[in-house]
């Protein structure tokens, strides 16, 4: 008997007044009981329209399926058959837009909680299973990949399968691209990302960490080094400005610099090496994840009052809508269809506000979409002490200025192609952020997968 | 990996490990810097690099004794080994055409400037240098600097050497006395690197300074290292540390080199015990 309710079984999660002080997980993830009764509520569709959402795949209904009969060991098994990182995934990916958009329970109430179960099944095998993996035999053939992040790992999980000997490049002295550095801790614990890891090592995956590639080496000496070919998953780290006045002022971070220094150099510890200026009044620009991630961050290191500044509307919020009802809750103030155009400081060069101005929306362009205008008369002073800058990142220039005939678009993102990650370099592959620019964890998952069947077939018919 | 292979006492602050980083000293070239951590947890430090031996696969670092990350640095020996040794960062620098260049060196720049000085005397540049302390007991590289200048002007700011005076003030005399530079690199406190480009830009020398603003990733991912040049923002880890002084903003540079300070002095109290119980072990 199918479980009819209209609502998701709730996710226990930390008392919001009480979360929005300590940095550790927000949601504390399904009992076994709540995911049985989760699962019933999945109807089994022949059709499958939930997969479709999905960028990798996994196959949904029957690993929720086998969670209705108590079987977490088996949903566990079909669901790494096509996503290696489901732990993460099932915390991070957006599955409004992705697989529980498609869900048929969501036309008439809330879809079934794919990522809730997907995250049960994933805990519940990482406390139950002991993970033991089998050594493929070697084939002898080296394959390089640039970045740790999710595409870097996914790659090279996928290669060490099929008995390539696969070395991981990673710029920053520790492992896991965004998942360490970007999302935080509340989110998704690092010891989680540790053990995936480990996982990878565990098979023979070598990570050689203070390598930035087109400085250390360049993707020529690569395969001068006898790698038979390189996959690039280098990210899309570099944060972008907005050129207004004040913006190098005493007390403006970009999201990266504010997130790497809590996340990766641990600055919400009192007793961190590298410091963090903790602000009482901050305003972060922006509405992405990203932002979202500042936000709840700044007020757990105690800022008295945190505003997102948002020049669009609600319904334009790129981020998560479970980080966007998590950030309400924790007291976060959202400003929205509101611009900054210029950030003040005092006589010693520290920021003490942040202008802003009002926008509503206009009359249709040629495209029909209203186009936001500003309100006249409608200057005001936001007072911060902080200015957070998320707005958005792009591709470094560290690879595409060493390696010429690597094609990249005018945005710094490398070309690639969409099915196989193939660039306009000979045995040079690419996926993730790097090609796309700023998106998924999923996706870029998913590039790293086509990218390591690609590489394959590529050292295969060089014979 | 990372081991420390030579350490020298240059003065009481400054000190000189050689460090075994065989990627590193593979590509290594003037003008560049490496980003370190001493320990696991520690802080990234960026510092320069001073000289390289690409056969041995060495890298030489020089360094102040500035806060607790660098004395807790200092406080390692021969035999120590680093957690982590990243680089070459950084844009190295260009010096195609020069045939008479001015080094200028202040304080512990002078370590800075040293490859610098090093590169153009191997190029057959004709190489003037001056290096400036506040006194006798801080000078540093005399020697080193000796051997690849044609002529080294050491002063002191007290005159307890003998030569009295600011290191631009010499520049600016040996300007007027006739000296013709196609180029001056000026390394070392902000303030010094902004006063000698005041010195020479009514004379259009070109003048090369190498920014040193706060790091965190050395690979363009902060923005935390920004400076602003010629009226656009730069990140000095990505399109520098070397800058044209004439288009620099040294009084932004200056202000945001100190947004730490309470911070610092707080983590140095802390790390006092940390440290003393190191030596004593
Ligand atoms: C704060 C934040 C929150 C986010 N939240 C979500 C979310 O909730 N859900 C979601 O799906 N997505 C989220 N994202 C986006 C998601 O994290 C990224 O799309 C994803 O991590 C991209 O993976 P990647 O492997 O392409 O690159 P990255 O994760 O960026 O990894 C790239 C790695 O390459 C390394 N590298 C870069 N250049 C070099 C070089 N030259 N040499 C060697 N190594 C190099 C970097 O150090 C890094 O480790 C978020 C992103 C951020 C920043
Ligand atoms: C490209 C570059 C090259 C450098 N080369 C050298 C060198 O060859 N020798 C040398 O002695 N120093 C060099 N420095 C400066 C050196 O990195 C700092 O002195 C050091 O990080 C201070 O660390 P601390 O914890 O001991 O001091 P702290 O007590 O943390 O700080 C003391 C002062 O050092 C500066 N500082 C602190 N953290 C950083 C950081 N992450 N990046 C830059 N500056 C910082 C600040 O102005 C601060 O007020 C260089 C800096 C850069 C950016
Ligand atoms: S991987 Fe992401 S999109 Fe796919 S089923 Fe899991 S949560 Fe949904
Ligand atoms: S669409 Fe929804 S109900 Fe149907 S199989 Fe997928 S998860 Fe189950
Ligand atoms: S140090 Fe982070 S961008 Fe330069």
């Amino acid at each position: 008997m199918p479980n009819m309710s209209l609502k998701k079984v709730p996710i226990p999660e930390q008392d919001p007044q009480v979360r929005n002080k300590n940095f550790d997980e927000v949601a504390l993830g399904y009992t076994e009981e709540m995911a049985i009764e989760e699962a019933k509520r999945c109807l089994n569709c022949k059709h499958k329209p939930c997969i479709a959402g999905c960028p990798v795949n996994v196959q949904i209904p029957e690993f929720i399926s086998l969670i209705a009969e108590g079987k977490f060991a088996e949903a566990y098994e079909t669901i790494i058959q096509t996503n290696s990182l489901p732990a993460v995934c099932g915390r991070v990916c957006p599955q409004e837009t992705q697989c529980e958009q498609r869900c048929v329970r969501g036309i008439k109430g809330e879809p079934v909680a794919i990522g809730r179960l997907e995250r049960f099944a994933a805990d519940w095998a990482m406390k139950h299973l002991e993970k033991t993996y089998e050594k493929t035999p070697r084939n002898g053939k080296k394959v390089a990949v640039i970045g740790s992040g999710p595409s870097g790992l996914s790659c090279a999980g996928d290669l060490i399968k099929m008995g390539y000997d696969v070395t991981i490049f990673e710029a920053f002295h520790t492992a896991g691209g965004v998942l360490v550095y970007g999302i935080p801790e509340f989110r998704l614990p690092k010891a989680l990302v540790q053990k995936e890891i480990d996982g990878l090592l565990a098979q023979g995956v070598e990570i050689r960490t203070n390598m930035v590639i087109g400085k250390t080496f360049t993707i020529d000496e690569l395969f001068q080094e006898g790698y038979s070919a390189v996959f690039i998953g280098s990210g899309a780290g570099l944060p972008n400005f907005m050129n207004i006045p004040g913006e190098n002022l005493n007390g403006v971070y970009s999201a990266n610099e504010f997130l790497t220094r809590i996340n990766l150099m641990k600055a919400y510890k009192n007793d961190a090496d590298t410091p963090i200026k903790r602000g009482k009044t901050v305003a972060v620009v922006g509405g992405g994840n990203v932002a979202m991630d500042a936000a709840r961050s700044a007020i757990r290191l105690g800022a008295d009052k945190v505003y997102i500044v948002y020049r669009r509307s609600e319904k334009e919020l790129p981020a998560r809508l479970e980080e966007i009802h998590h950030a309400k809750e924790e007291g976060i103030i959202f400003k929205f269809l509101t611009n900054p155009i210029r950030i003040l400081g005092d006589e010693n060069g520290w920021v003490t506000g942040l202008e802003c101005v009002e926008m509503e929306l206009g009359e249709p362009d040629a495209s029909g979409r209203r186009r936001p205008v500003v309100k006249e008369g409608s200057q005001h002073i936001l007072e911060v002490d902080t200015v957070i800058i998320s707005i958005g990142t792009s591709p470094n220039p560290l690879i595409r200025g060493t390696t010429p005939d690597l094609e990249t678009n005018q945005w710094g993102c490398i070309v690639a192609d969409e099915q196989t990650g193939q660039t306009s370099k000979e045995g040079v592959f690419a996926g993730g952020d790097a090609v796309t620019g700023a998106a998924t964890v999923i996706l870029a998952m998913g590039a790293g997968k086509a990218a390591a069947k690609a590489i394959d077939e590529y050292i295969k018919s060089k014979g | 990996m990372y081991k420390i292979v030579r350490k020298e006492v240059l003065n009481a602050q400054v000190k000189l490990l050689e460090i075994e980083a065989p990627f590193v000293a593979r590509k290594a070239e003037p003008g560049q810097f490496i980003i370190l951590r001493a320990y696991d947890e520690g802080e990234r430090i960026p510092l320069t690099i001073a000289d390289y031996d690409r056969e041995k696969g060495t890298v030489t670092i020089i360094f102040q004794e500035v806060g607790a990350s660098t004395r807790l640095l200092g406080s390692l020996n021969v035999g120590d080994s680093l957690a982590d040794f990243c680089g070459p960062l950084g844009v190295a620098s260009h010096f195609e055409g020069v045939k008479k260049a001015a080094i200028i060196g202040g304080g512990l720049g002078t370590a800075i400037a040293y490859p610098q000085a090093k590169k153009l005397h191997s190029m057959g540049v004709d190489v003037d240098v001056i290096t400036g302390f506040r006194n006798k007991d801080l000078i540093i590289l005399e020697k080193e600097m000796a051997a690849v200048s044609n002529r080294l002007i050491v002063t002191t700011d007290d005159g307890s050497n003998g030569t009295k005076g600011f290191v631009s003030d010499i520049l600016k005399k040996l300007i007027d006395e006739g000296n013709t530079y196609d180029v001056v690199v000026a390394i070392g406190p902000p303030i010094m690197m902004k006063v000698v480009s005041d010195v020479t830009r009514p004379y259009g020398i070109k003048t090369i300074v190498s920014l040193n603003p706060i790091m965190i990733d050395g690979t363009g991912m902060c923005g935390g290292c920004r400076v602003t040049v010629g009226g656009k923002i730069k990140f000095a880890c990505v399109d520098g540390p070397d800058f044209d002084g004439h288009q620099v903003d040294f009084n932004e540079l200056i202000r945001r080199l100190s947004i730490y300070k309470d911070h610092e002095r707080a983590a140095q109290e802390r790390h006092q015990c940390r440290l003393e119980g190191k030596i004593n072990a």
